[in-house]
């Protein structure tokens, strides 16, 4: 038995639904939410390969460089926000981030 | 079974229970090094299908940097793991059910639509599926003539991150005794110096009378 092409869209998609979970899981982590976007993200990633594989098109995998350019510079940003959160309130806790409400 | 199915089964399982520990683990720290588990499976499984550049992209890019720039903020905040999982167990159910929901319909989806769909016989004639396919060399030809324009767009990208990050952790100190060329610059006479119209001489004092 070698390997097809839903092997690999299988696993991807076990990937993303297991980011999702993560981030119901995790609605007070910031944290946590930022890493699984990062996995959202990977699961995304490993179609393009798949699909860059299996039909022989290196345009797919040229995608994938770009999402990850993109993915690098949103965690950079991201962290540096948090960095400045636990700067101004001394925690990252969630639910001390209302004051733009109201 | 050929051992690159072998290989699959054994880096996505290590991948998939990654994930899971990355999702679930107590500890920021300990997810951290979940995550980077999962990141060197899936280069391994990207190395499977071919894709070398990428592979090793990740491992450099991703584990060398990313991973550990979350790993140092993780560890500089402090933070309190138990408000953090305060509402898990009670999410737990709905995430359960929507994780559950999510994989199978994309997979009853995926796998119906794509049915034992291998390598077609056309396709493993391209240059791509060759002993002698250079991978780096056939993306660095692709980015650098067709995808130019998008290359220089994620450079501008990065650089608005690298700004975008700098500016909004930078803290000047308060305390600092360093001059700022560009006030000294703009500073006028005025500024500096105050003109009070007096007399030039005060006037005569009539003496008293020493009557």
């Amino acid at each position: 038995m070698s390997l097809t092409l839903g092997h690999f869209l299988s696993l991807g998609a076990i990937l993303f639904a297991l980011s999702v979970a993560g981030i119901y899981l995790n609605r007070k982590n910031l944290i946590v939410l930022l890493m699984a976007i990062e996995l959202m993200l990977l699961a995304v990633n490993m179609n393009f390969v798949a699909f860059a594989h299996y039909l022989g098109d290196l345009n797919g995998q040229i995608f994938v460089f770009f999402i990850l350019t993109v993915a690098a510079a949103e965690s950079a940003i991201g962290l540096a926000i948090l960095v400045l959160l636990f700067r101004n309130k001394s925690s990252i806790n969630v639910d001390e981030l209302n004051s733009l409400k109201g | 079974m050929e051992f690159q199915t072998g290989f699959f089964y054994l880096f996505s399982a290590v991948l998939l229970f990654a994930a899971f520990r990355t999702v679930t683990a107590r500890s920021p720290v300990h997810a951290v090094l979940y995550l980077m588990l999962a990141f060197s499976q899936a280069a391994a499984i990207w190395l499977l299908l071919k894709a070398e550049f990428l592979g090793i992209t990740l491992v450099l890019v991703y584990l060398g940097a990313v991973m550990v720039l979350f790993l140092f903020v993780v560890m500089m905040l402090d933070i309190n793991v138990e408000q953090m999982r305060e509402g898990f167990w009670k999410n737990f159910p709905l995430a359960a059910i929507m994780g559950a929901g999510i994989g199978f319909e994309l997979i009853s989806v995926l796998w119906v639509g794509f049915p034992d769909m291998i390598v077609a016989p056309e396709v493993a004639q391209t240059a791509m599926h060759l002993a002698d396919h250079n991978n780096t060399r056939e993306i660095g030809k692709l980015m650098y003539s067709q995808y130019v324009g998008a290359v220089e767009i994620a450079a501008v990208i990065l650089l608005v991150g690298m700004f975008a990050a700098i500016a909004l952790t930078l803290r000047a100190r308060k305390d600092s005794k360093a001059i700022d060329p560009s006030i000294q610059v703009k500073v006028r006479a005025a500024d500096r110096l105050q003109v009070v119209s007096l007399p030039a001489t005060r006037p005569a004092q009539q003496p008293e009378s020493q009557a």
